[in-house]
Formats: C-alpha cells, sequence, structure tokens
C-alpha cells in the first residue's frame, strides 16, 4: 500500500537559545493509505505538535513531512491551503461550529471555501448530513444541537470534500461514553468503507485500541508503534 | 472561497451584533450626511449662479467703475484741489465718473462699443389701471440676454422708448397676464432739477424671470434711458448732468482669460476696476465655496471619527471571531480571502452608512427645496436650493467606502495574519 503520510527526522523546537524547548525530536513515522492510527500519549508529550505538523498547520524546525509523495517544504503556501481543504478532515475536540449559523451552512464551509457553487455545495452537505444521519437537521441553528449531534456536524464538515485522511483531535473527549461510541463507529466505518485513513490524537486507551496502530508519545519522541 | 460568497459572508457577519454595527453606521451616516448636504447645497446655488451668468449672456462685457478706497482711518489730511476726497461719505459720489474718466476709459485697447451708464430715479412707473408704484430701472446693454418668460428683447440704438417688465410687477399694472403686458403702453414719471414731474411713454416687448441680477429692476433700451436723463438734468450744468456710475464697454470674445486681465489691470492702472459679469457673480461663489470648504472640513472630521469607530468595531469583531477565523484557515482559506472577508465587512459598513447619509440628506434637501421655493426663495424662481447630481453622490460613497476600507485594513490584516493553531487554542 502507498504511504500518505510520510515523516523523516522531524525535529520542532520553540523558542531560541536557552529558552529553546524541543517539542518533538527526531521523529520518523510512514502512515500507509487507509490505515487507522492513534497517537497516544500524556498532555505535554508533543502529540498534538505533531498533529499539527502532519496536517501542515505548522511547519517544523527541522525534517521533511511527505503527503502523497510531496515534500511540504516545497509547497507553497497556497498549495498547503489547498491540500488542506480538498485531501484533509478536521474533527476536533471543541467542535468548532458557527452557533448561529444552520447545520448545513456549518458543513458546507470547505466546499464555500474552495470556491464550489451553492447549489452543489449545498447538495453535497445534505449528502454529507445523511452519512451521519442528521440530514433533518440541516436547517437547525448549530447551537440547539446535543454534543453528539454537534460531532456528528464536524465529521459530516470533515468528510464534504471527500478526504484522504481525516485528523481527530480527541473526538470524543467532550461527550459521554455511549454518544463517543457512536462517533468512534462512524469514524471506523468510514475508515473501512471508504477507507479514509484516520489520525486521532486521543488519550482514550479505549478509543485508542480500536485503531489499527498505536504511536505512543513520551517528552517529544516515539516510543512505541514506529521509529 | 468565491467573491460573491465573501461579501455574502461578510454582510451577515455584519449584521451578527446589531447595536454595534448600528451605531458605526450611524457614525457614518452623520459624516455623510453633513458632506451630502453641503455637497448639495453648494452645488444647487452654483448651478444658479451659472444660470445666471449665461442668462446674462454678455460675457464679453466689461463693467468699469472708480476704483474708491475708503478712508477710515481718523487722521486729519490735508485739502488737495486735484484729489478727490476719499471719506466714507464723498466716497459714494467721488465714485462716478466725469466726461474726462470716459475719454480715459474710451483709450483703452482692445475694448469697444463704450457706454457710460448715468443713474436714472424716475419716480413712478403706472400701467394700463393708472396705479403708481416706485421703480428702479437699469440701462439695457446691447449683447445682453436675459431669460424672458414671454416676449423678445429690446431694441437698441434709435428705436422707440421700450422695456422689459419684471414678473411682479404685471398684475400690479394692471395686465392680466404676461403675455397680456406685451406690446402695452407704461408710463414714467420723472421729476426736473426744478422739481417738475414730467412723464414719458415706453412699449413692453418682454417679461422676464426674476433673477440676482435683474434684481426686481425694469430694464429700458438707450433711446428712453437718454429720454429719461435728459428731463432728469433738464437745465443743469454739465458737471453735474454728465456724471456716470460707470462705463460698459466691449471686449473680442475670442480674447483668453490672461489677455481679459491684461486690459484689467491696465485699466487698474489708471484708477479704475472693470468687471465682467461673471467677476461680480464670482465673488459670491467664492463666499458660497468657501462655507462649504468649512461644513466639508467638518463632515470629514466626522468620518475621521467614524473610521475610528471601523477600526474598534472590526478589532472587536475579528477578536470574538479568533477561533472561526482559525477553523477557516485550517481549511485551507487564504490569507488574501481572509483579508477580504474583513475589508468587506468594512467597506460594507462605509456603503450602508453613507447610503444612507446621502439619502437622508437628498430627502431633507427635497423638503428644503419646497419650504424654500414657497418662502424666501418665492422671488427667485428656478431656484432649486439643493441640487444632488447622481455622479457627487457616488463620488462620496466610493470615497467613504475608500476610507472605510483603509480603516478596516489593520483589523483585516490582524485577521489574516492569525495563526490557525493559535486561534483555535484561543480562549
Amino acid at each position: 500500500m502507498n504511504s500518505v503520510v510520510g515523516v523523516k527526522s522531524l525535529n520542532k523546537i520553540y523558542g531560541k537559545n536557552d529558552s529553546a524547548f524541543a517539542a518533538l525530536k527526531d521523529i520518523n513515522i510512514d502512515i500507509k493509505h487507509g490505515e487507522s492510527v492513534a497517537i497516544v500519549g500524556k498532555s505535554g508529550s508533543g502529540k498534538s505538535t505533531l498533529m499539527h505538523l502532519l496536517a501542515l498547520l505548522d511547519s517544523p524546525t527541522d525534517g521533511e513531512i511527505i503527503i502523497n509523495g510531496k515534500k511540504s517544504s516545497k509547497l507553497s503556501r497556497r498549495e498547503k491551503d489547498i491540500l488542506r481543504n480538498k485531501q484533509f478532515g478536521f474533527v476536533f475536540q471543541q467542535f468548532f461550529l458557527n452557533a448561529n449559523n444552520t447545520v448545513l451552512d456549518n458543513v458546507i464551509l470547505p466546499l464555500k471555501i474552495a470556491g464550489i457553487g451553492r447549489r452543489e455545495r449545498n447538495a453535497r452537505g445534505l449528502q454529507a448530513l445523511n452519512d451521519v444521519e442528521l440530514g433533518s437537521k440541516a436547517n437547525n441553528k448549530a447551537n440547539n444541537l446535543s454534543g453528539g449531534e454537534k460531532q456528528r456536524v464536524v465529521i459530516a464538515r470533515a468528510l464534504i470534500n471527500n478526504p484522504s485522511i481525516i485528523f481527530a483531535d480527541e473526538p470524543t473527549g467532550n461527550l459521554d461514553s455511549v454518544t463517543g461510541e457512536k462517533i468512534e463507529e462512524i469514524l471506523f466505518s468510514l475508515n473501512k468503507n471508504k477507507n479514509i485513513t484516520l489520525i486521532i490524537v486521543t488519550h482514550d486507551h479505549e478509543l485508542a485500541g480500536r485503531c489499527g496502530r498505536q504511536i505512543r508519545m513520551k517528552d517529544g519522541m516515539i516510543v512505541e508503534g514506529e521509529k | 472561497m468565491k467573491l460573491s460568497d465573501i461579501i455574502s459572508s461578510a454582510t451577515s457577519n455584519m449584521f451578527r451584533s446589531k447595536v454595534r454595527t448600528g451605531l458605526t453606521i450611524l457614525a457614518i451616516f452623520i459624516g455623510a450626511f453633513t458632506i451630502t448636504l453641503t455637497v448639495g447645497i453648494s452645488s444647487g446655488v452654483t448651478t444658479y449662479l451659472d444660470k445666471q451668468v449665461s442668462n446674462v449672456g454678455a460675457k464679453n462685457v466689461l463693467i468699469i467703475r472708480r476704483k474708491v478706497e475708503v478712508n477710515m482711518s481718523n487722521v486729519l489730511k490735508k485739502y488737495e484741489p486735484d484729489q478727490k476726497s476719499n471719506s466714507a461719505q464723498a466716497a459714494l459720489l467721488s465714485a462716478m465718473l466725469n466726461d474726462s474718466d470716459v475719454a480715459k476709459i474710451k483709450t483703452q485697447s482692445d475694448l469697444s462699443n463704450f457706454y457710460a451708464v448715468s443713474a436714472v430715479s424716475p419716480s413712478y412707473i403706472s400701467g394700463t389701471n393708472g396705479d403708481k408704484y416706485q421703480v428702479a430701472t437699469q440701462p439695457f446693454i446691447d449683447g445682453s440676454q436675459f431669460e424672458l418668460i414671454t416676449g423678445k428683447l429690446v431694441s437698441g440704438k434709435d428705436a422707440q422708448s421700450e422695456i422689459l417688465l419684471p414678473s411682479v410687477m404685471v398684475s400690479g399694472l394692471g395686465f392680466s397676464s404676461n403675455d397680456d403686458a406685451i406690446g402695452k403702453t407704461v408710463e414714467f414719471g420723472i421729476k426736473t432739477p426744478a422739481g417738475v414731474m414730467k412723464t414719458v411713454s415706453a412699449v413692453i416687448t418682454g417679461v422676464q424671470q426674476e433673477s440676482l441680477i435683474t434684481q426686481g429692476g425694469v430694464f429700458v433700451n438707450i433711446p428712453l434711458q437718454t429720454k429719461l436723463l435728459a428731463i432728469q438734468y433738464e437745465g443743469a450744468p454739465v458737471e453735474i448732468a454728465h456724471r456716470y456710475i460707470g462705463v460698459t464697454a466691449e471686449f473680442d470674445s475670442a480674447l483668453s482669460k490672461d489677455e481679459v486681465k491684461t486690459i484689467k489691470n491696465s485699466l487698474a492702472d489708471k484708477g479704475y476696476l472693470a468687471n465682467t459679469v461673471e467677476d461680480q457673480i464670482g465673488i459670491i461663489k467664492q463666499i458660497i465655496d468657501a462655507i462649504t470648504y468649512v461644513l466639508i472640513f467638518f463632515g470629514c472630521i466626522a468620518l475621521l471619527a467614524a473610521s475610528i469607530g471601523i477600526v474598534n468595531t472590526l478589532f472587536m469583531s475579528v477578536q470574538e471571531r479568533t477561533k472561526e477565523i482559525g477553523l477557516m484557515k485550517a481549511m485551507g482559506m487564504s490569507r488574501i480571502k481572509v483579508f477580504l472577508l474583513f475589508s468587506v465587512e468594512a467597506m460594507m459598513l462605509g456603503f450602508w452608512g453613507s447610503l444612507l447619509g446621502a439619502l437622508a440628506a437628498i430627502g431633507v434637501g427635497r423638503i428644503a427645496n419646497n419650504i424654500a421655493s414657497d418662502t424666501f426663495l418665492k422671488d427667485l424662481p428656478g431656484f432649486a436650493l439643493t441640487d444632488f447630481p447622481v455622479l457627487y453622490v457616488a463620488a462620496i460613497i466610493f470615497v467613504v467606502m475608500l476610507i472605510a476600507f483603509l480603516a478596516g485594513t489593520l483589523p483585516s490584516r490582524r485577521a489574516a495574519n492569525q495563526d490557525p493553531i493559535e486561534a483555535l487554542r484561543y480562549e
């Protein structure tokens, strides 16, 4: 299988000179297409920093990130923007929905950014909402949804561009165990049925256990999963 | 993101905080209202004045008077036989021209058709019904043109006595309508120096519209002027009879402004002040312009304050929407689009504020026009107090939007430069 995300001797250092702090030290990872990977570790272990780098939201101090065979250091800012818009889906612990907009408006945001016309994006938005069984709530205000529903909206938003990778940062962190279970099911069925690569940052062992592979981090280094 | 989506998003973002947006728009409204109304009034008055000048038409006529310097000081001055007294009271009398002045003026090159204007003061005018009214007359200079309501202009030299009647006098003199007055005869009463009242009759050839230039006076043609003068100075010595308030003269209308100025300067050196009708109206124009500039300046101060309001509003908006901006940037929205999203919002504030301000100013202007034309401008038909050319209003809206855009660049830049990770972490 092809590698979708590759990382070679990645370092991330915050600050300079005396106050320099190495958040990531010599990270090497290779994630294949269709894999489900959990990045686990305590807070401060560098797992979030790693995810931000993999998602091209941040730049490494040195080392190389290779997405679909392309070196990120060779990509322009615009190319990175397009890559994030078209290839990546994001699921956040705090949802980040626009409370006053409708559910549908929230879901179609990536398509709006991509410059896709209103008719097409609304049709695709409804399709994505149907995929997470929220089609009937398309015109509700995002604020009026329950936590579980909100996270399903976020997943619909992450899905709408038919991404090749979904980055999920503590996707069940704000949910009770029953609704959390449901979100997990949706995510893993996407991984299985649509062959979307899943990269989940979590410290929930149960969730991590359902992933095909676990990358365990400690003090900015990978201690288990891949060297 | 498409431009249409940016505009619609910016619009809906603008109305997210209605009170704040409303107050910002109100601030812009005040500035735009002041400026639009000022420009409207200025444009109305200027248009009217221009119309007046073009009505007179005799753009190539110079009105030449004595240059008088009034001595306002209390310093005692020695009497000198050759020098005219220049105390304030004597100034009016000494401002009159005599035959030697006229002769001197006539030597001026590039001028022709000189006519020395004497002041004629008939005692009354009366029409078909015999009622007598006070009257002021002015000689009609050949080449002048007036907007007539009806009839035609008086003829020049060697004709019968003819007049142009201002429309306000028509009914008082006993005519049923403007058209009715044409061809009818009126009578002027004028006293000789000895106090004997004599009459001269004249035919009405036209009825003229009231205007700043006619000033309610009756225009008499040269033959009538001559007759009236003959009675007014009957038996008077030449020094008294040959006094003139000014000399009119024509210059070639092909002359450039600079060439006309040369003529004026040359006359000024001889002690005479020469003005065209345009110059005389120009003084009014200058005053109007000065008032306009002051009011526009105030309007600009209001706009400056309003633009600080825009900066403030947008900074708050950027602050509130930090996470949203972070999310959009994470999802691949480019910096320039984020910048545009907020700049467009700023321009929208400017657009709505200035549009509403301009519309309100136009509304107020219309009401003021109606009130004015029924009251203090009643005697000046054709004078719209305010006038709002579409181009001016569009320019005002455009400039306000530009100011709003510039004010918005600061907050917009802050939004565009946000780091998505920091923004998403922001509490």
